[in-house]
């Protein structure tokens, strides 16, 4: 089964959760839409170009706030939905290519220090503006009427405009990772010096790279700020950037499912283990060393590498020729 | 036009206060095979490092087609058609053997920032791909995982990718270190064959290759040019022997 039906399966699964009453609660559904786009927006630079950010809730965040606090102003208006949601993303893109340009420079550990960094004056910025809310966050943020068409405050057409939305965000990623920018990713995170010797400058692609990374968090920020009517300093915070990570790990890093699988695992635990309160954390703890340590390429990793291994074995070895054959010289 | 491809004047590198590089004046013919020789530590790689900016020269010029690109990055490098072959087998090893290949050949395309085009765009380039894949005798393993391919077979996928550039000047960097006696003769046939219309400056231990395959030999010392001819000039020069080739090596 392609990609491509497999998604196919799961958005028309998703269809029929509003019309099965008590099947699952569509604002937890919205919730792990938004975590998983985020998780998917992550792995795009984890998974696909090699390299460890820190700061993605900085971009989440920003997205969040910023439609958020246009949604407040102007959500009113019949386009308020689309402008703010297109802010929302210019400015988590804007701060990514801010964060990203000063950390392209460095490489490893040093680069993932500079993210962190960066993202924790963002953090600080949101609590010492005013336009932020502060400590409170932006609260009661209307969800407004799409193009003054659907009203939005009812949770079914919220669910099918943010289905749709999640849809369009995951198979904007699967273009760029099979486009032909994604095919020098790739090299670039294989083999950097290779890439750079066959002419390819490797900073600027790694500069796009995580442009795109940090406007597809802050698509997955705007969306969460709709959804939930709300922003804390939570969502800005070192905390968030490090579950991304957890739920890109548990998952799968670099397959295009496992950062969704990461994130339905993860809210999921946290939604229905709500009850145990802060043990909620030892248990995502414990799994996540389970993780690395007995399958460490996550959930949709291992179940790949298994179908691939069983294929292989399945398919005749390819035989290795003693003296593969070269034209003479003439 | 002139007849030298490749030219350092004075060239020199330090590290701290080692000079591995000292005033190097090295000229390369264009459409030759030129050979970098010398014992561990006479600074041959060093040397390519500086040709292919990953260390930044201490003093000295390069030229290359009369240009100066001594302060050029080394992308900008591989762009003026001054193609290096790593040291060690510097392949893409999660994509497929053919995917390697197309890598190299995409930059023609000039599509490589952009995404949001289909990655169907790229499937123009899969019959050169195949056709290069074919000249090195790696066709029917063109859909296998380059990480998968044997130590010999990734050599050579690696000269593939190289060729895939066409490059007008190649560096190779000990191309058949590590291989077995009859990899290390393919790849002497390959070397022959792809240096027709190209300049070709290589560092090699195996003097065996070199006597075959070089027109002239450089032999560094401690960064210096000890000597410099074809081999059998340079192999019975009685420095050289004292230095480098020792007793045994006619």
């Amino acid at each position: 089964m392609s990609n491509k039906t497999l998604f196919a399966a799961l958005v028309a699964l998703l269809v029929l959760v509003p019309l099965v009453p008590g099947l699952i609660y569509p604002i937890f559904v919205m919730k792990v839409m938004a975590y998983g786009l985020f998780a998917c927006a992550f792995n795009l630079l984890l998974g696909f170009t090699g390299l460890v950010s820190f700061a993605h809730a900085a971009f989440l965040g920003t997205a969040g706030y910023v439609t958020g606090a246009l949604m407040i102003r102007f959500g009113a208006h019949p386009l308020g939905v689309p402008a703010a949601f297109a802010a929302g993303v210019a400015a988590a893109a804007l701060v990514g290519f801010a964060i990203g340009g000063l950390a392209i420079r460095r490489r490893g550990i040093y680069f993932a220090m500079i993210t962190l960094a960066l993202s924790q004056i963002v953090y600080f910025l949101a609590v010492q503006f005013r336009w932020t809310g502060g400590e409170d966050g932006l609260q009661g943020i209307p969800r407004g009427t799409l193009l003054g068409l659907v009203d939005l405050s009812s949770d079914t057409a919220m669910y099918y405009v943010a289905l749709a939305l999640f849809a369009a965000g995951f198979l904007f990623i699967d273009r760029v990772v099979h486009s032909p920018f994604g095919q020098i990713l790739q090299a670039v995170r294989d083999n950097e010096a290779r890439a750079v010797s066959l002419g390819y400058d490797a900073a600027r692609f790694q500069l796009l790279a995580f442009v795109l990374s940090a406007a597809l968090a802050g698509y997955a920020g705007a969306l969460k700020a709709l959804v939930f009517g709300l922003v804390s300093l939570n969502d800005v915070s070192l905390h968030t950037s490090t579950e991304v990570v957890l739920m890109t790990l548990l998952g799968g890093v670099g397959t295009l499912f496992g950062p969704l699988v990461g994130a339905a695992l993860v809210v999921g635990l946290q939604n229905y283990l709500a009850t145990i309160g802060d043990l909620v954390t030892v248990v995502i703890g414990l799994i996540f060393i389970l993780c690395v340590s007995f399958f460490r390429r996550g959930v949709v990793g291992e179940w790949l590498h298994w179908r691939h291994r069983r294929a292989a074995r399945a398919a005749r070895p390819l035989p290795e020729p003693e003296h593969p054959p070269v034209a003479e010289a003439a | 036009m002139p007849d030298t491809a490749l030219e350092t004047r004075g060239l020199t590198k330090a590290f701290g206060g080692f000079r591995a590089v000292r005033g190097l004046d090295l000229k390369v013919r264009r459409h030759a095979i030129h050979a970098l020789i010398g014992p561990n530590g006479a600074g041959k790689t060093t040397v390519f490092n500086l040709l292919t900016k990953v260390h930044v020269p201490t003093e000295g010029q390069i030229l290359y087609e009369g240009a100066d690109i001594t302060r050029e990055a080394s992308a900008a490098i591989a762009r003026r058609g001054l193609v290096r072959s790593f040291q060690i087998s510097a392949i893409f090893p999660n994509l497929s053997v053919r995917d390697n290949v197309r890598v190299a050949l995409q930059r023609r395309l000039g599509t490589q920032f952009q995404f949001w085009r289909s990655g169907r765009t790229l499937t123009v380039l899969d019959e050169e791909a195949m056709r290069l894949l074919a000249e090195v005798g790696l066709a029917e393993a063109a859909d296998a995982r380059a990480a998968d391919l044997s130590y010999g077979r990734k050599r050579t996928l690696e000269i593939a990718t190289t060729l895939a550039l066409d490059p007008p000047f190649l560096l190779l960097d000990e191309p058949t270190q590590g291989m077995a006696i009859e990899d290390v003769d393919r790849i002497k046939r390959l070397i022959r064959r792809i240096a027709r219309g190209r300049t070709i400056l290589m560092v090699e231990h195996n003097m065996s290759v070199v006597a075959d395959l070089c027109d002239t030999i450089t032999v560094l010392q401690r960064g210096e040019i000890l000597a410099e001819g074809p081999y059998a000039a340079v192999s019975t020069d009685p420095a050289v022997r004292a230095a480098y080739l020792g007793g045994g090596h006619a």
